[in-house]
């Protein structure tokens, strides 16, 4: 049995019924990375010996009759801007290379609580800026559909580890579209919940008010035991809320009677590949054969939702990256004369141009006398967006669009374009301004073969919706068992 | 020619919360460096602040003292700039909605009631302190710099006064004021010395007439005098350029302590644009009427007004009622002792006496003296029914203030209470005179000097135990009833 092709549940259902150790599913799936690894480059850093160690421990409870979560004994990775305690935390920068934090994310302590086995750290876009994951500093991960491809980004490490069989599942982090997009481009599930419903204590900050971790996988069902397991208020963070976690595993029904989706127009025109839109547009006939009432809505101001995205994110960056100065740990210049000349050079030298663009465009916007005609305005704009969210979800369940308005682009095409990069995520984006969870899941194939996404986008804290309409639909397709041929 | 002075002050208070502003790390003063310090304060990748509800609390109690409007919603809000002791380049602060506006103080200077305004009071973090030039082990480098995160993170209560302070006597009488209410709410101990205080000036002349000249900014005064020293050498440059028909530059000024002027530091050209934006990291602070009634309840009867009470209840004179409620604590040690010995002016001279000057001597904080108010009050009552001579109390009071122990303990112990029993005395003094006739003879020729040596005898044969007034009344009697 080729124990890296199967879902965590599946895995989760061999080793609760004995009829496989964890250690042999820890030593497949080490033995997949070391296959197809040298040709992904999904990973910054591996924990093997410490993966074995693990798995021996959870065989040693599962015999001694210990109750096995769902979680239990899966291995999983995590992006590399998750703090992890003692392990280096490099966000794919330079500067942070040779950052060890002494504390983990809550997330990363919640997985552990839940029995998860730790395989690696993902790479990324630096400082998750990106849409390819090329912004990395150190490598260029490869999407497993086409080697020539990029797996999307930020999160493209956990996606293309996914997509690969190198772990079933993953963390990533999403500020505006970074787990979603990359899924749809690699052919997974990714979640990104409603904004305070995960911890984000312990995930370097790119964009506070945008960021969320969540979960990456093969599987809808598997996103939601993710889910499930790194849920919930944090007295760590202020921003996390004391919603109750819904029961994400009983809402998996493949069934959408009485259900009612939008679909907004506007995001069925600009920029967007005829097959992208065709295949979604027959997704939602499948959704609508089982059950779901479909119509179009109009969210009016999702024109704006890039320009006000840039605006806030790039603020934001500019003061959370303003620490990474040479002075306390990470990157220090070697020759300096003066403080200022240190910080300086230190920041010169230890970000990447995608990083240093937007701290600079984030400066500018917040500075004297651009600062209403900017942030300001950007502000009222997200407001008004998410207006237009609240509005369609009066009389919707659910809103569905495509994740992204193309499949896998090549490596290097959109490097020299940064605006052409920032429209990848021209339909994620508006979810993170608004703080609503979407979900992207696998809705067909190019004719180059290469995966296409489907977005469907909920109400806050309403993430079992989303979940539901998504098993629904993979429940009754085929697109999720389909593997690259890597 | 003559100027409208306009002053503003910007006074800056560590609060006194066991912990930092939006971590667990303890604040205490004065540790070796860095070892108050955790991922959040020193600013590490991916932490995040939980706000001290216990600060915010101090502020809605100061503010409330001060007669503010609580804002029910106030915002935190970054204020960007690059500094190493500010391990994240940004203070988290509050700008455009602070915890409290529009409050006033209302004191008196020269004679007169001034009421100045209070524009807004406001929560942010500390910074860390840098500490230049030292080397330490083998690092042969020279000028390095050091940083100490002990300080970060700790809160600070800004309380920023209207510019309508019209001298720098009135500011220093302001600040003397302000100081002894945040004191009284024990918010802050307010000790410029170890930074808990701080405070920044904003002065500008205007021509009598005119409403408001340029103003500059004045840093760097390190005592409640030198804030008033600065701020007068300030009118004096102003004065001097503007009498000579120059012109006032906006900017920031450094009060030099050694060369007793100000100078220069950076002009409005130079001045940082914080890029200010609201803190996404924490939640709008939300303060309804209910949690202000709460904090509320609990606000101590004022300076002001504890001194007015102390006149008219106590019938005290308005200097010791004055020194009485300089501090809560001291005010109440005061109305602690009266419970057991309810004699006002008494209590009040000796406080004022003794008491004060001890606490002066040995430099302990009143809260932290030994002696408890009921023991003084004990003590007061063997001196008021002559157990005990005024002099022998004062020195069992230096031993009560040193050890905590009971007057009575002291007075058994030590053998020191007063000889009041008549016939015992009786005898001393009959033995004293039949010992030194030449005494008595020389008393009863006129010579009123020979009854100071016969008491000293009689006090020399009760190691110093009888009361004095006794001896003396005893004497005239025995030496008049003696046969002739
Ligand atoms: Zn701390």
């Amino acid at each position: 049995m080729e124990l890296y092709k199967l879902s965590a549940y599946e895995l989760h259902n061999l080793i609760k019924g004995k009829e496989v150790s964890v250690e042999e599913v820890v030593t497949s799936l080490l033995q997949r990375i070391k296959k197809v690894e040298e040709r992904v480059k999904a990973f910054l850093s591996f924990y093997q010996k410490e993966a074995l160690n693990e798995a021996r421990k959870w065989d040693k409870k599962i015999s001694g009759g210990e109750e096995v979560g769902p979680l239990a004994g899966i291995p999983i990775a995590i992006k590399d801007n998750l703090c992890l305690d003692s392990a280096e935390t490099s966000c794919a920068s330079n500067i942070l290379k040779g950052f060890y934090p002494p504390y983990s994310a809550t997330v990363l302590n919640k997985l552990n609580k839940a029995g998860t086995i730790l395989l690696g750290k993902t790479n990324m876009d630096e400082f998750a800026m990106g849409s390819s994951t090329e912004n990395s500093a150190f490598q260029i991960t490869r999407n497993p559909w086409n080697l020539e491809t990029a797996p999307g980004g930020s999160s493209g490490g956990s996606a293309a580890a996914v997509a690969s069989g190198e772990v079933p599942f993953a963390l990533g982090s999403d500020t505006g579209g970074s787990i979603r997009q990359p899924a749809a481009l690699c052919g997974v599930v990714g979640l990104k919940p409603t904004y305070g419903r995960v911890s984000r204590y312990g995930l370097v900050a790119f964009a506070s008010s945008l960021d969320q971790i969540g979960p990456i996988a093969k599987t809808v069902r598997d996103c939601a035991y993710l889910l499930q397991a790194i849920s919930g208020k944090d007295e760590l963070d202020s921003t996390s809320l004391d919603y109750p976690v819904s029961d994400y595993i009983q809402c998996l029904i493949p069934d959408l009677q009485g259900m009612k989706i939008g679909l907004p127009k506007e995001y069925f025109i600009t920029g967007i590949e005829e097959e992208v839109k065709k295949k979604v547009i027959t997704a939602t006939k499948v959704i609508q054969e089982l059950g779901a009432q479909i119509e179009e809505i109009s969210l009016p101001h999702t024109k704006y939702a890039v320009a006000t995205y840039y605006l806030i994110a790039t603020a934001e960056a500019s003061s959370n990256l303003a620490r990474y100065d040479g002075v306390g740990y990470g990157y220090r210049t070697q020759e300096r004369t003066n403080l200022i000349d240190m910080y300086k050079r230190s920041r010169q030298e230890g970000f990447g141009d995608e990083v240093k663009r937007r701290i600079m465009l984030g400066t500018y916007v917040l500075s004297k006398g651009y600062h209403d005609d900017y942030y300001g305005k950007a502000q009222r704009v997200r407001t008004l967006i998410k207006n237009d969210f609240d509005k369609a979800f009066k009389d919707f369940d659910a809103i569905i669009t495509p994740t992204s308005p193309t499949v896998a682009f090549n490596l290097g095409e959109k490097t020299e374009d940064p605006l052409k990069m920032y429209l990848s995520d021209v339909f994620t984006i508006s979810a993170n301004l608004a703080g609503i969870p979407g979900i992207s899941i696998p809705c067909g194939f190019n004719k180059n073969g290469l995966p296409i996404g489907l977005q469907i986008l909920g109400k806050p804290f309403d993430e079992k919706t989303i979940l539901r309409i998504a098993y629904a639909y993979e429940q009754n397709t085929e697109w999720h068992k389909r593997r690259p041929g890597i | 020619m003559n100027y409208l002075v306009n002053i503003g002050l910007e006074v800056h208070v560590e609060l006194l919360t066991q912990s930092k502003l939006f971590c667990g790390c303890s604040i205490k003063f004065g540790m070796p460096p860095n070892t108050q310090t955790c991922p959040v304060c020193l600013g590490l990748p991916g932490v995040l602040p939980v706000i001290n509800e216990k600060a915010v609390e101090y502020a809605i109690y100061t503010a409330l003292a001060l007669h503010c409007k609580i804002n029910q919603l106030c915002r935190f809000a970054r204020k960007n700039y690059y500094y190493p002791d500010l391990p994240k380049n940004y203070q988290i602060s509050q700008y455009e909605e602070p915890l409290a506006r529009n409050g006033y103080l209302e004191f008196e200077v020269e004679n007169k009631l001034k009421k100045i305004e209070i524009e807004r009071i406001h929560l942010e973090e500390d910074a860390g302190k840098l500490i230049h030039g030292e080397t330490k082990g083998n690092i042969q480098e020279k000028e390095l710099s050091f940083v100490d995160y002990n300080r970060t993170g700790i809160p600070l209560m800004e309380i920023v006064s209207s510019p309508t302070i019209s001298s720098p006597q009135e500011a220093y009488q302001y600040l003397t004021d302000l100081k002894r209410i945040l004191r009284y709410l024990r918010v802050s101990d307010c000790n410029m010395e170890e930074g808990s205080l701080r405070c920044d000036a904003n002065i500008s002349l205007a021509p009598e007439g005119e409403r408001m000249g340029t103003k500059t900014e004045l840093k760097n005064m390190n005592s409640f005098k030198e804030i008033r020293e600065g701020l007068s050498a300030e009118i004096k440059r102003q004065s001097y350029l503007l009498d000579k028909g120059e012109k006032i530059i906006q900017e920031t000024r450094l009060w030099d302590a050694e060369k007793r002027r100000t100078r220069s530091m950076r002009s409005k050209e130079e001045a940082h644009d914080y890029r200010y934006f609201p803190e996404p990291d924490l939640l709008p602070l939300e303060i309804d009427k209910r949690r202000q009634q709460k904090v509320k309840a609990k606000i101590p009867e004022m300076p002001q007004e504890r001194c007015q009470r102390f006149i008219i209840k106590y019938g005290l004179p308005p200097y010791d009622a004055g020194v009485l409620t300089e501090s809560r604590n001291l005010a109440d040690y005061f109305e602690e002792c009266l419970e057991s010995f309810p004699y006002y002016k008494q209590v009040s001279n000796w406080i004022m006496g003794e008491f004060l000057r001890l606490v002066k001597k040995e430099n302990v904080a009143i809260d932290k003296v030994k002696v408890t108010p009921a023991q003084t009050g004990e003590l007061l009552n063997y001196l008021k029914k002559g157990t005990i001579s005024g002099k022998l109390a004062k020195l069992i009071f230096q031993e009560m203030f040193k050890t905590g122990k009971e007057a009575e303990e002291i007075i058994e112990t030590g053998g020191l209470k007063q000889i009041t029993d008549e016939t015992s005395l009786e005898k001393v003094v009959g033995e004293v005179l039949k010992e030194n006739p030449q005494g008595v003879n020389d008393f009863k020729a006129g010579k009123e000097k020979a009854l100071g040596y016969l008491v000293g005898q009689i006090m020399k044969k009760t190691k110093g135990k009888a009361n004095p007034q006794l001896v003396n009344r005893f004497l005239r009697e025995k030496i008049s009833n003696l046969p002739q």
